[in-house]
């Protein structure tokens, strides 16, 4: 995400001399961090804490003591190992796909767009000015099965008269990706446009067509971009229920419906902590293996 | 009578070859109409002469722009949206901003531990950043409101405006601020009359930023509302029944007011290097 | 109506053994002078010598790891920059980007609580004749004219001493050396004592009326142009300042004011003020203008063959081997009486005496010489 910002302006050549021996850095950054610490950290926490929980025999909706039954987290992953699976699943083929979209577009933006650049960039953000609830509902309306473009593809000859895209899969993945659209692009095109355009001059210089520059050359040279891009498309991509509530129908559910489903349908706090906190640690795990690549300060 | 010595490219090698150096460009610009098929979308059914449901065109109307309010409860998400818009947007850019300062120009112990808090929440998925919230204020018996809301957002949005200010002050060469001091300023006056009007517009940006993304929030206030309306969860609720179409007005107004803010401080910032 | 808070000192600037160590590293060791009030001061060296670093301990934006500094009878080793009676030039500039031309140099003034800046402004802008751009914002400027409104704007402050941070590295050829001239104008007219970090030595020898040459974090000698030039005490010297023949020898006599060096069978006499070492190991220098191509002077090689040729214009160059195999470089002046020599021919060197120097020969023959142009 950094990459983004940190490189759509000019970076200076001198060194950052930091000043040390002070009390001002504390200062500054205490109240920020405690209210992290309160509201992010401590949460965590509750939620570990809640997700041990068990509802005593006989007590109200919504009582629960804590007795630390692990087996909780067992129970709870066995009874929607499908929905975990599947989320998992939807979140790769969706950053999939909003790669294959974004990066032909970060390309044309960072290397074919002259003067325009700068606008393009805002179109990218622009439409998501618009809530994004607004815009989901959107597409099931154009892609209604009443509507016109499901009617032409109906029409088709090599398509089944039943075909729809609306309370599909399909429609679910499609729709994850869009809405990850700019999280993907962005960063793709930040790394992109780090890249001195003579080093793709010289590669044809030194015989390299087209497609071998690209593989050679400007692909490993935005891999920052490209993998900071995938896990800031799957990782909220992977927790999302919004899509799949709107989209899709009850065998597309993912977690993040099980868990929403279980704090506010069925009243099962345990059950819902344990899948969120499960959910939190195995993100958890493949941004570790990032950081370890990276270092935090390329992160912030 | 000039003789052509090169032969003409044919007419279809031509067009292939136009074809594949614009190939990108192409693609791009369908990968724009993609993006904004739903946004023109919502902006022409805001014109539907519809009843509760907006679902089937049913003739153009102004009539949503001029009665914004008039279908029941808009109103009162919108303001909801906008009130906790602004306030969550100056408390964290106020403690986004300080953190950004004191990361880009301090030395402290504890650097990796910071970038660390900093970074988690935004790679934790809202549904279990909004989770845990919810379990800590349903363990310390404290109930969702209005002020829950509040602090949600200010919590997932400090770390947007660290990454955005942090940026713009790496940019800011050290240099100038010495050159400040060098010229009898001390170090109160080189905050005031360097850095601050240098990293200003980063500040504003990040405010922009954590402004979106507040209003625009559905997941974690979905678990930390209880009964309080906003104008995303207003939108997902009425998704079964039926969106009335000053929900598309309202849409499609913020969509232009951000897209004019935007143009316009790119059209200010570039005419101060010209001027 | 001065703000009292900046300082109002005056006299020489003082450095006593000031030192600067960055964790193991040493970037200036133990460096003692002293700037007449009112001269052009250059210091002199290659990137990493520490010169640099030395003008930002002046400027008060570094703080010393041992030594003083002080203006006159005031130490200002621990004074804050913004306290110091001292202003500086940067090289990349550092005009605010946000800022008028106007309110650029008026910053100073502004800080210090000066009310009225509008005289000092456009007497400082007159100055560097850049009066007709007040209201243009610097990124609207060349390279040249930021250059001219950084220099207004540390002067217009009438500092003790001025400080110039390589402010001539950015310019092209031609605008630098109507730069010189243009500094060396300023400073004459206003009296102000400048000192100017370079690494150019053409430039410091056009400039300055002192120059320090500088090399990793000491100064290795100190002097006017003509001093450093004709008479250097280092290899390092000889080599950096223009080009020279240095030759590996040792000290067999010395007497009165007369000594002789033998290096590989020949003698040579030196002068013994120009001799800079009490070691019998030496090198023995002369510069290639005062090389001749002929056998009859009191020092002289017979016997070298020419290797190499090159016409520039004002002279004539040729590479010279030795009959111990030393390269040799000689400029002939082109002026009457050439000797036209091609590639092979044998030739005779010789010079006088009083064009000699002899330098401590332990340490390296090459140093300073193989440094390249940077930038």
């Amino acid at each position: 995400m950094a990459f983004l910002h940190a490189v759509s302006s000019s970076t200076s050549a001198t060194k950052n001399v930091l000043k040390g021996k002070s009390l001002t850095p504390y200062l500054l950054l205490a109240p920020g961090l405690i209210w992290l610490v309160t509201f992010f950290i401590i949460p965590i926490f509750s939620l570990a804490s809640t997700s041990t929980m068990v509802r005593p025999d006989g007590a109200q909706v919504g009582v629960y003591e804590q007795k630390l039954r692990f087996a909780n987290y067992v129970d709870a992953f066995i009874a929607n190992q499908d929905q975990y699976v599947r989320s998992f699943f939807y979140a790769a083929l969706a950053t999939i796909l909003a790669l294959a979209i974004s990066y032909p577009l970060a390309y044309a933006i960072a290397f074919k767009s002259g003067k325009y650049r700068n606008i393009l960039l805002v179109m990218v953000i622009a439409p998501f000015f618009t809530s994004f609830l607004l815009r989901t509902i959107a597409w099931t309306q154009i892609l209604a099965d009443s509507g016109p473009v499901v009617s032409t593809i109906q029409a088709l000859p090599f398509v089944d008269e039943l075909f729809r895209i609306n309370n599909t899969s399909t429609a679910v993945v499609i729709g994850l990706a869009y809405n990850f659209l700019p999280f993907m692009t962005l960063p793709l095109y930040a790394s992109l446009e780090r890249i001195d355009p003579r080093t793709l001059e010289a590669a044809g210089d030194l015989y390299a067509n087209g497609l071998t520059t690209f593989r050679k050359v400007t692909l490993p040279l935005s891999m920052p971009g490209v993998v900071a891009g995938t896990l800031l498309t799957f990782i909220p991509a992977a927790g999302d229920y919004v899509n799949a509530a709107l989209l899709g129908n009850p065998n597309t559910k993912m977690i993040g419906n099980v868990i929403e489903s279980r704090f506010f349908a069925v009243v099962d706090y345990p059950t819902a902590a344990a899948l969120s906190f499960t959910l939190m640690a195995t993100i958890l795990i493949l941004v570790t293996l990032y950081i370890r690549k990276s270092g935090t300060d390329e992160l912030v | 009578m000039t003789t052509i010595n090169a032969p003409m490219p044919s007419l279809s090698h031509r067009a292939s070859r136009w074809f594949s150096r614009n190939l990108v460009r192409i693609y791009a610009a369908l990968a724009f109409i993609y993006l904004f098929i739903p946004v023109a979308y919502t902006f022409a059914f805001s014109f539907n002469d519809a009843g509760k449901s907006n679902l089937v065109w049913q003739g153009f109307t102004f009539d949503n722009w001029k009665n914004p309010c008039g279908a029941p409860q808009v109103c009162e998400a919108v303001g909801n949206s906008l009130k906790i818009g602004v306030i969550s947007t100056s408390l964290a850019t106020a403690l986004g901003t300080m953190i950004a300062f004191a990361l880009g120009r301090y030395k402290f112990k504890g650097r990796t531990s910071t970038n660390l808090l900093i970074f988690l929440p935004m790679a934790t998925p809202e549904v279990v950043l909004g989770a845990s919230l919810l379990a800590m204020f349903l363990n310390l018996r404290i109930n969702p409101s209005f002020w829950t809301i509040v602090i949600s957002h200010v919590m997932f949005c400090i770390s947007f405006v660290v990454v955005t200010v942090k940026a713009r002050i790496a940019s800011l060469d050290p240099r100038l601020e010495q050159a400040a001091m060098d010229l009898y300023a001390n170090e109160k006056e080189t905050f005031r009359y360097v850095t601050l009007p240098l990293v200003m517009p980063g500040i504003a940006g990040a405010a922009l930023l954590a402004f979106s993304l507040s209003f625009d929030d559905f997941i974690i206030t979905n678990f930390n509302s209880g009964t309080v309306s906003t104008f995303p969860k207003f939108v997902y609720v009425s998704a079964a029944r039926g969106i009335p179409a000053q929900a598309n007005v309202i849409g499609s107004a913020m969509f232009f007011i951000a897209l004019i803010i935007v143009i316009v401080g790119q059209v200010v910032s570039r005419k101060r290097k010209k001027s | 109506m001065a703000n009292t808070k900046v300082s109002q000192d005056t006299g020489d600037l003082k450095l006593d053994r000031v030192s600067k160590h960055y964790g193991d590293f040493c970037a200036v060791d133990d460096l003692s002078l002293v700037v007449p009030d009112g001269s052009f001061f250059a210091l002199l060296g290659p990137s990493g010598c520490g010169k640099t670093t030395t003008l930002r301990m002046i400027a008060g934006l570094e703080e010393p790891s041992a030594g003083t500094i002080s203006i006159g009878d005031t130490d200002i080793t621990t004074q804050k920059s913004y306290r110091r009676n001292v202003n500086t030039v940067f090289q990349n500039y550092a005009l605010f980007p946000h800022l008028t031309i106007f309110e650029n140099i008026a910053f100073g003034l502004r800080r210090r609580g000066i009310k009225d800046v509008k005289t000092e402004v456009e007497n400082a802008l007159k100055l560097v004749e850049m009066g007709h751009l007040s209201e243009r914002k610097p990124n609207q400027l060349s390279g040249g004219q930021q250059q001219r409104i950084a220099v207004a704007r540390a002067i217009v402050n009438r500092p003790e001493v001025l400080l110039l941070d390589e402010p001539l590295g950015a310019l092209d050829l031609k605008l630098r050396r109507q730069m010189q001239i243009e500094l060396k104008r300023i400073q004459t007219e206003v009296g102000i004592t400048f000192i100017h970090v370079t690494h150019d030595q053409e430039e410091a020898m056009t400039m300055a009326d002192t120059i320090a040459v500088m090399n990793q974090g000491k100064i290795e000698q100190m002097g006017s142009a003509t001093d450093l030039y004709e008479a250097p005490k280092t290899a390092f010297v000889a080599n950096f300042l223009g080009q020279c023949n240095l030759i590996k020898g040792k000290v067999t006599s010395r007497s009165g004011d007369k000594a002789i060096v033998t290096a590989n069978g020949l003698n040579f006499e030196v002068p013994t003020s120009r001799v800079a070492t009490s070691n019998e190991s030496v090198f023995l220098g002369v510069r290639p203008e005062k090389l001749r191509l002929d056998d009859t002077g009191v020092n002289s090689i017979k016997n070298c063959v020419v290797t190499d040729r090159s016409f520039v214009g004002t002279s004539t160059q040729y590479m010279v081997r030795s009959p111990w195999d030393l390269e040799l470089v000689v400029f002939e002046q082109n002026d009457e009486g050439l000797h036209d020599l091609r590639v092979g021919d044998t030739v005779s060197l010789e010079w006088d005496p009083e064009h000699t120097f002899a330098l401590d020969g332990a340490g390296d023959i090459n140093a300073g010489s193989d440094l390249d142009d940077e930038e």
